[in-house]
């Protein structure tokens, strides 16, 4: 047990060395997601359905995404509500099966996670929820919540969990008393970092971050930011970063997917997404950001809201707010395709349209 | 400027800094041209523990057809000035000492049945949470319709002819059918726009919005805050946008007062507080927020967190977690200052100025 103990410690300290030697991201995907989609079935009870002689409604929440993340480096993903995005951060966790396509990390499929000889994988992959009111239990102690994955993953003793919990409260920005107090003496920010320590308590590769700091004030979401590089820096963390806040995706991402109704639109490298934007709903999400520099700029303000999900546009799903759609936008659907250097799925964009 | 700067040694009143301001840079004074007057506005909340000074001598003004912004962040006290404004405090808050006007008359004192012919005709608001701010129950063209004709002498098909051309200019499509819809048949975004249509329905003089376009995402608060901005100037409704989004501030507001725990720690023009912001919890606040023109690895943060209501530093509320503290921020407190176009309450530049004289 005991000599068990320090070869899982010296495994870990040595996946973090080999971590800290790779700060440039590497080229091999440490996550690959291919075509996953998740549907659920939101139909009416089956009675009312006989009745009134309904069909099966199905919410098709994501639908066919593929991307890969390489080790190190923070894949963002944007979009407005109800696209999907908090879907997929559930999916990368395994909170949600698939219901088609798969999810590889590090080589093995995502569908090896449930049960047992699961637990090595889950180990490797934790999340930060978006409210940090709702994430942590208010009847426990700071240190419990944070030495509860250790609990699940380690065979710590208490001494050396305290003593965890003690490093990774410094590390967060917190003082190591804090860990004999509740979530409810906390503030907004705090109570993020401390979501953000119960997330490397056990060492992980890899973080899907929700909406982190979607809940906080400006100031002291930069302080969460700050902290989130820096951890990345010194422990080599790879992330997916979910927001609908482009300036914050700007500031912390080095690729940024796009997504709409289910689907992603546009992935490129943050430099490209940012200065020569190709999708137009891309495009309108970026004249959308509200402009510090530009004072009483009129922005342009496109017409229109997302549609019902249930009941998807044909053919491309933005094409009814597309200010550039043709007949063939509304017949069918683009694919994801190669376009100088990103993947944008358009029929306009690849066929080159004149877009203005 | 230079006027300014002599009258500084008088005294730190804001009448008296107020003489010597121009025209374009206006605190609380008896100016006709103002629709809201706010003067030393203190808000008290009696607890067992204690009476906790939620709102701190708060001074600004709104002149007709202007936007001002509030921005702090949470617990500054922005909801909370606006709510004294709109007479909706919420006991055991209450008013503990100042004025309140409305194009010169005061309005803090009023008893409830007169506060409430003023709200709806005179002051209109807009909260955050659209779908709390309308009744269930109640068709959209009911409640515009109802708030229409208990302040203006319409009959009630009159005022529902005046609903649908009110739904019709905030943009809300097939207005005509959609008036007898109920608020869970619209959408978040048209939703805020029935509440913009509500607000504006008897012509009021003021607006008080509360982060209105905080629960709405990102392509559709564009297009409220363009509505919101279209019909107050054609109104020409002075209008107080509270909140925490510096970027919807800078595209709406014409002047911005900057709050923090309470206090007022800087007004001015949009453009100077976002391009030279002279109070440090300004600079830090400008600093923290992430941009798309250019690429920092670190943003500017400001360590700690704003105090509690009950833990209000002595000297500036500030000083804590400023950069540039000064022994003398601990012991007093700063008044605002006039410097340049804005006013300050900072230690820092009423001793830069002492040195440039």
């Amino acid at each position: 047990m005991n000599a068990d103990r320090v070869d899982n410690e010296r495994a870990s300290d040595a996946v973090l060395a080999s971590r800290q030697a790779t700060l440039v991201p590497e080229q091999r995907p440490l996550i690959e997601v291919n075509n996953a989609a998740r549907w659920f079935d939101v139909s009416s009870p089956w009675l009312e359905r006989v009745i009134a002689r309904k069909p099966r409604t199905v919410l098709r929440a994501v639908d066919g995404v593929s991307f890969s993340i390489r080790k190190g480096e923070t894949l963002a993903l944007v979009g407005e509500s109800g696209c999907g995005k908090s879907t997929i951060a559930r999916m990368l966790v395994g909170l949600y099966p698939l219901t088609h396509g798969s999810i590889t990390f590090d080589g093995q499929p995502l569908s090896n996670m449930q049960g047992r000889k699961g637990l090595a994988l889950r180990k490797r992959l934790q999340m930060i929820f978006q409210d940090p009111y709702a994430s942590l239990n208010p009847r426990w102690r700071v240190g419990r919540i944070i030495a509860e994955p250790m609990l699940a993953h380690t065979q710590l003793s208490e001494a050396e969990r305290d003593e965890r919990v003690s490093a990774l409260l410094t590390q967060v920005g917190l003082h190591p008393t804090d860990q004999s107090r509740y979530p409810h003496q906390f503030s907004g920010g705090q109570r993020q970092r401390i979501s953000i320590a119960r997330a490397l308590a056990v060492n992980p590769e890899f973080l899907v971050c929700d909406e982190p700091t979607s809940a906080l004030d400006v100031s002291v979401q930069a302080q969460v930011l700050n902290i989130m590089k820096d951890l990345q820096r010194r422990l080599g963390l790879t992330y997916l970063f979910i927001s609908h806040n482009l300036a914050v995706v700007h500031h912390v991402a080095d690729r940024v997917g796009v997504m709409y109704l289910g689907r992603i639109v546009e992935i490129a490298d943050r430099d490209a997404l940012f200065t020569t934007p190709q999708h137009p709903y891309t495009r309108l999400l970026l004249a959308a950001i509200p402009d510090l520099t530009g004072q009483g700029k009129s922005r342009t303000p496109v017409a229109g809201e997302v549609p019902n999900p249930l009941n998807p546009p044909s053919g491309c799903t933005f094409h009814p707010r597309c200010p550039h759609a043709r007949e063939q936008c509304k017949a069918e659907a683009p694919v994801m395709q190669n376009f100088k250097g990103i993947q944008v799925a358009c029929h306009g964009v690849v066929q080159g349209w004149e877009m203005g | 400027m230079s006027n300014n700067m002599n009258n500084q040694g008088l005294s730190n009143r804001t009448d008296d800094v107020t003489a010597a301001a121009n025209a374009t840079d206006r605190v609380a004074t008896n100016d006709p041209t103002n629709v809201l007057e706010v003067k030393n506005l203190s808000v008290e909340f009696t607890t067992r523990h204690g009476t906790l000074k939620a709102l701190n001598e708060v001074s600004f003004s709104i002149a007709a057809g202007e936007v001002v912004g509030v921005v702090g962040e949470s617990g500054a006290g922005k909801s909370l000035t606006g709510a004294a404004i709109i007479g909706l405090l919420e006991p055991p808050g209450r008013i503990s000492g100042g004025e309140i006007l409305l194009a010169g008359r005061r309005i803090d004192q009023l008893p409830d049945d007169q506060m409430r012919k003023i709200r709806g005709r005179e002051i209109g608001a807009i909260f955050q949470d659209p779908l709390t701010s309308l009744n269930p129950l109640y068709t959209v063209g009911h409640q515009i319709t109802e708030t229409i004709v208990t302040h203006l002498p319409l009959t009630w098909s009159q005022g529902r002819n005046r609903a649908i051309e009110l739904l019709e200019a905030t943009g809300i499509p097939a207005a005509r059918e959609r008036i007898d819809h109920y608020p869970h048949q619209f959408s978040g975004g048209m939703r805020q726009r029935v509440v913009i249509a509500l607000a504006l329905a008897a012509e009021p003089k003021l607006i008080v919005a509360d982060e209105p376009t905080t629960a709405l995402d990102v392509s559709i608060q564009a297009q409220i805050i363009e509505l919101l901005k279209k019909l107050c100037r054609e109104q020409g409704a002075a209008v107080m946008l509270i909140t925490h989004d510096m970027g919807v501030i800078a595209e709406t507001a014409d002047r911005v007062v900057v709050m923090y725990a309470g206090r007022i720690a800087e007004v001015g023009k949009v453009r100077d507080v976002i391009h030279a912001p002279r109070h440090p919890y300004t600079v830090g606040l400008m600093g923290s927020i992430p941009s798309i023109h250019q690429h920092v690895e670190r943003l500017v943060q400001i360590d700690g967190t704003m105090p509690r209501l009950n833990a209000i530093p002595q000297g500036c509320a500030f000083n804590p977690r400023c950069v540039k503290v000064m022994d003398r921020c601990k012991l007093e407190r700063p008044e605002l200052h006039t410097l340049g176009s804005s006013q300050v309450a900072c230690w820092l530049h009423t001793e830069v100025e002492k040195n440039e004289r």
